[in-house]
This record gives C-alpha cells, sequence and structure tokens, in this order.
C-alpha cells in the first residue's frame, strides 16, 4: 500500500459521525443511534433469519456446524488476541466436552438440556486444569503444547480401548426438533459474541489486555497473571466445549474425530479470514469458510487444499481480515493526498 | 538385543526426521509445519522419476534430493518470508502449506499401498541371533552419515559457518554481513532436502502414505522439542531417547502406544523444561 504508490499516501479521518455518536450524545439523534445498532442489527437479524431461508434440512445442518466453528473460533480469538496465550487446541475442548457430553448422556440418562450445562462447566474445568501446567509457557511453545493435547488423548483413547476406543460412543440422544437444534446454537453464539465484546471491555479485559502486551508489568504491580490466564481459560475451554457438548448431540455420536485437527485449523482460518482481534470477524469467517468448504464437497480432498490456498492467500497478503477492513470503511474516509 | 538393535535403528529414523526440523528452527526461528508434507513429498518426487520417467535409482535420488531442496526455498521465498517473526502466522502458513501438499498429493490420486520405492539392497543378516534386512542397516549408516556431514558443513564451510552464526545470533551475524534471509533461504532448503533424505532412506521399509506426512511431523517436533528446540545435537540426543523409549513401550505394552510415547514427551517437556533437555534458550523467552 505504502512504496507502490511513489508520491501519494492515503490519509484516513475519522467520519464526523463516528465521533459523535462515541459519546452520550449518540442518543440524542435517530442518525447517530441508527449508526451505532445498523451493523448489529443487521448482524443478529441476518443470523436469526438464516435457518429460515436456506433451501433444504443439509444447509440447515451446515449452519448448526457453522455455529460450532464459530463458537471455536471466538474462544481462540478471545484467548489469542485478548490474553496472549495462542491455543490451537480447539479440538481438545471439542473432544472434552462432547465425550463428557457422551458419558452424562448414556451412562447416567440425563437429557440434552442438562449434559449441555455440565459438560460445559466440567469440561471446562478439566481443560483449565489440564492447561494450568503450561500457562508459563509464551507464544510457539503454548501453540505446540495445546496442539498436542487432542492427539495425545486420541490416542489415549485408542489405546486403552476406554470410552468406546475406535467407535466412539454411540446413541446419543438428539434434540426435540431441529428448530430448537438450530436455535439454540445461534442463541448461543450471539450471547457469547456479545458477552465476550462486553467482557474485555471491563476491568477485567483492561488486565487480560495488560498481560498479553506485558506481563512482567503487570506481575510488577502486584496481579497475579496466573490467576488471570487461568480465568481466561476457563472461559474459552467453555465455549469450546459448549460447542463440542452440542456437537455430539447433534451427530448422536462422540467419536475420535472430535479430536481430529479439523477443529483446531478451521477456527483459525476464520479468525484470520474475519479479523484477528475483532470478535465479530471470526464468527462472520466461519460463516464464510465453513460454507465454501461445503460447497467445494464434490471436489473430494481438493476443498482442504483449496482452503488451505485461501488461507495462505489472507495471511499473507491481507492478514487484517475482513472485519478490520470493513470496520475502516465505516468509519473512516480515504483519500489519496501528495507527499 | 533385539531391543538394543531395533530401538537404535528406529532412534537413527526419528533423528532423520528431526534434523531438517531441528535445521530450520535453529537458523531462523521458523517452526516449519510443512516438514512432514516435504518428506512425503521427496519420496513421491524419487517414485515418480523412478517409475513415470524411468529413470537410474540412484540419479532419481539426486534429482529428488535437489527438487525438493528447491521446492522448500520456494516455499520460504515466496510464502514464509512475508511472515517472518509472527510466530503464530508462521505456524499456521507453514501448515496450511503441509495440509495443501499433503491433501493435493491424495487428490492427485497418490493413496493406498501401491506406491513402494525399492530397497537398496535386498535381504536381510543376523546380528548376534536377530535378523535384520540389510536397509535397516543402511539407515543406521547413512544417519550417522548425514549427521558426520550436516557435522562438518556447519564446523569447516562458509555457509556451514554462516549458518551457525544466524542461528546463535542474527543481529551479530547480520553486522559481520551476513545476509540472514539469504541464510534462512538456505536453511530452509536444506532442511526439506534433509527431509527428502530421510524419506528416501526410510520409505522403502513400507509403502508411501499421504498419513505418514502428519505422523512425521509430530515425531520431528517431539524429537525437536526434548532436544531442545535449536540445538542440533540436543534433537540427536533426543532421537535415541524417544526411539528406545518407543521399542520399549512398542515391547512392554503394545504398537498403540508408540504415538502416546511422543506425544507425551512433547507435553512434558514443555511443561517441565521448555528448553528441553539440551537447549540452551534464554529461560524469559520461553516463560514467563
Amino acid at each position: 500500500m505504502k512504496e507502490s504508490t511513489g508520491q501519494r499516501r492515503k490519509e484516513r479521518l475519522d467520519r464526523g459521525i463516528k465521533v459523535r455518536s462515541e459519546g452520550l450524545y449518540a442518543l440524542m439523534s435517530w442518525r447517530e443511534l441508527s449508526y451505532l445498532f445498523f451493523p448489529r442489527l443487521v448482524l443478529i437479524g441476518g443470523i436469526l433469519i438464516l435457518p429460515l431461508v436456506v433451501p433444504s434440512m443439509y444447509w440447515q445442518r451446515v449452519i448448526s456446524i457453522v455455529c460450532i466453528y464459530a463458537l471455536l473460533a471466538l474462544s481462540f480469538d478471545f484467548l489469542a488476541h485478548y490474553v496472549g496465550l495462542v491455543s490451537l487446541g480447539g479440538a481438545f475442548f471439542i473432544g472434552t466436552g462432547g465425550y463428557l457430553a457422551a458419558i452424562l448422556n448414556t451412562s447416567f440418562g440425563l437429557p440434552p438440556l442438562l449434559t449441555i450445562p455440565i459438560a460445559t462447566l466440567l469440561g471446562a474445568f478439566i481443560c483449565t486444569l489440564l492447561l494450568f501446567p503450561c500457562l508459563p509457557l509464551r507464544g510457539v511453545y503454548f501453540a505446540i503444547v495445546t496442539l498436542m493435547y487432542p492427539l495425545l488423548l486420541a490416542r489415549v483413547i485408542e489405546a486403552l480401548d476406554i470410552l468406546g476406543g475406535t467407535d466412539g460412543i454411540l446413541g446419543i440422544e438428539s434434540f426435540a426438533n431441529r428448530w430448537v437444534e438450530q436455535y439454540f446454537i445461534i442463541l448461543i453464539v450471539l450471547f457469547f459474541l456479545f458477552g465476550t465484546r462486553r467482557l474485555v471491555n471491563q476491568d477485567i479485559g483492561l488486565v487480560f489486555r495488560a498481560v498479553k502486551d506485558n506481563d512482567q508489568s503487570v506481575r510488577a504491580s502486584g496481579i497475579s497473571i496466573t490467576y488471570y490466564k487461568t480465568i481466561a481459560v476457563f472461559i474459552s475451554s467453555a465455549i469450546g466445549c459448549l460447542a463440542g457438548a452440542y456437537l455430539v448431540h447433534l451427530y448422536m455420536w462422540a467419536g475420535l474425530s472430535t479430536f481430529a485437527l479439523d477443529f483446531s485449523i478451521l477456527p483459525i482460518a476464520a479468525t484470520v479470514i474475519g479479523g484477528a482481534g475483532t470478535l465479530v470477524g471470526p464468527v462472520l469467517g466461519a460463516f464464510i469458510l465453513v460454507p465454501i468448504s461445503e460447497l467445494l464437497r464434490a471436489f473430494g480432498t481438493l476443498r482442504i487444499v483449496f482452503y488451505a490456498l485461501i488461507l495462505l492467500a489472507f495471511i499473507i497478503f491481507r492478514s487484517e481480515g475482513i472485519m478490520v477492513y470493513g470496520q475502516r470503511k465505516y468509519h473512516q474516509f480515504e483519500k489519496w493526498i501528495k507527499v | 538385543m533385539q531391543i538394543l538393535i531395533y530401538g537404535t535403528i528406529n532412534s537413527v529414523a526419528l533423528a532423520l526426521f528431526a534434523l531438517g526440523f531441528a535445521l530450520v528452527y535453529g537458523v531462523s526461528r521458523l517452526p516449519n509445519f510443512a516438514h512432514g508434507a516435504l518428506y512425503v513429498l521427496g519420496g513421491f518426487i524419487t517414485w515418480t522419476f523412478v517409475n513415470s520417467l524411468g529413470l537410474n535409482y540412484l540419479v532419481s535420488i539426486i534429482l529428488a534430493l535437489v527438487a525438493n531442496g528447491i521446492i522448500g526455498a520456494l516455499i520460504y521465498q515466496f510464502v514464509l518470508i512475508r511472515i517472518r517473526g509472527m510466530e503464530i502466522s508462521e505456524i499456521i502458513a507453514s501448515y496450511a502449506m503441509g495440509l495443501a501438499i499433503l491433501e493435493g498429493l491424495r487428490w492427485g490420486g497418490f493413496k493406498g499401498m501401491t506406491y513402494m520405492l525399492p530397497a537398496f539392497i535386498e535381504g536381510s543378516t543376523e546380528i548376534a541371533g536377530v535378523p535384520v534386512d540389510y536397509q535397516r542397516l543402511l539407515v543406521v549408516g547413512i544417519g550417522a552419515a548425514v549427521v558426520t556431514i550436516l557435522w562438518l558443513f556447519t564446523h569447516y564451510t562458509r555457509v556451514g559457518l554462516a549458518l551457525r552464526g544466524v542461528a546463535q545470533d542474527e543481529r551479530a551475524a547480520m553486522m559481520l554481513g551476513i545476509d540472514s534471509d539469504r541464510m534462512a533461504l538456505a536453511a530452509m532448503g536444506f532442511g526439506s532436502m534433509l527431509a527428502a533424505m530421510a524419506a528416501i532412506v526410510l520409505l522403502p521399509l513400507g509403502s508411501i502414505v499421504v498419513e505418514a506426512g502428519y505422523n512425521v511431523l509430530i515425531l520431528a517436533i517431539a524429537v525437536c522439542i526434548v532436544g531442545g528446540l535449536g540445538s542440533w545435537m540436543g534433537a540427536v540426543l533426543a532421537a535415541f531417547i524417544i526411539g528406545f523409549a518407543q521399542i520399549l513401550t512398542v515391547v512392554y505394552l503394545g504398537a498403540h502406544y508408540q504415538m502416546v510415547v511422543a506425544l507425551s514427551a512433547i507435553i512434558i517437556t514443555l511443561i517441565l523444561r521448555p528448553s528441553g533437555l539440551f537447549g540452551r534458550q534464554k529461560e524469559l523467552e520461553e516463560r514467563v
């Protein structure tokens, strides 16, 4: 953007309406109010209406899967860009939550309404406990350790032949009907999307970001970084485990494939494409990537090649992502000026 | 005795997997998650040269080494160079690259058990009453040769010394006129050559399968982490530790546990001592 244009550079100015609508003043004019609410309402309305407008049952199922990936992407984005812990362990959360829900449902006979919350909390507790020793690790080390956990758990289940071994756990109860199935997960996604957005703007979010930017200075202020990292991991793994618990009830089956690398890699791709650090971006990214991957299903494994290449292209040429780009266009004027 | 012999062979195989990964990480701090894919790719390139073009086996091995080296260098030059220093982008981009190569090969019809490389020497012998085929002995020989050559290369040639210089202190090396990008390019090229080397030596023991790419990547990471990321001799020693541990568990517990050993080695090492057994990294860089 810079060097190719020679003597010109792009000047960016905030739109007046953005500045005006930041303060309390926004409440006094419909124009400013709608400037604030329009994008949010489009998003909420769009997601809520989606199950009604898609053509077939098949695509309704795709929406549920999109939501699962959206939750994972959200949990990844929250942990990576607000707390600085890059976790490649989406599959770890999915697998733990999934297997817990499956056990609770088949062995204890609890209905989905109970298994999902219990699996979420218990799963988040287990994940946090297992990740707790790794919390001091930084950057690439934490990434590798979280990438290895799901692979290890899958191999352990395979080797010990517990929890149904390679066949998995069958006969899990499904949801009452497909509308419950759809809107349950959609509302969950919206709840966590706006919940985490609110969370990171609270005081605790400030500490989270401080831990990400400079953990030593947080420590010097007498704040325990391990405590805050633990909380963040708990929140993030709760979101992931919830997605996993929902997944096994959706498929009525829990197996080793819940630990598959797909659940670790696709959410990250969604985050990169949607815009890292925006929380909305990853959700949008999932809504773009997963349907594309479904459309390409006819090409067999070539679709994995396609999405790997899309991911590569985005990470190299457009690493800011769609959402950051969109926000810039929405909030700012751009014009070329002579230097 | 059996444990000793097969443990050694397994350890040398692991060292061969890991050396390329260790070289690239040591020089450019680039976790090359496409390593497993480059390994499989090397095998398939050799297979193509031998079976489709009908070249001499030795000629096609050399050509495949060169081709794989060039592919690795191209990946660095056109993809990874743009995201140097952003660790997570590096992991994601190189993993995506590996995924594209592996799944592309699978789509191209390279699957199943039909792709085999011929052994260099057929037949087998007995050492202390344990039957060992010549190819496995050759693995040990070539592994030792590769380690020796790599050691000589990094200690007595200009390029090798430059590689070590960048690995030890990138800024100081740059001040001495070493182009660190060019060295990283060379490291990536040599790294993928080593991956192809490992493939050519080890693949005659079985058939070429795409899934091997993922396992090789995990094993390479395990060896490098236990040995200490960036420490080349540590990687060789760690290969022996993990190699023997794997063979022991296979003998006493069952074949399923082979990967469990590697994976738990990664996790335990990272929790207890992230710089690995022989790493000399600055402690603060990897943990708080």
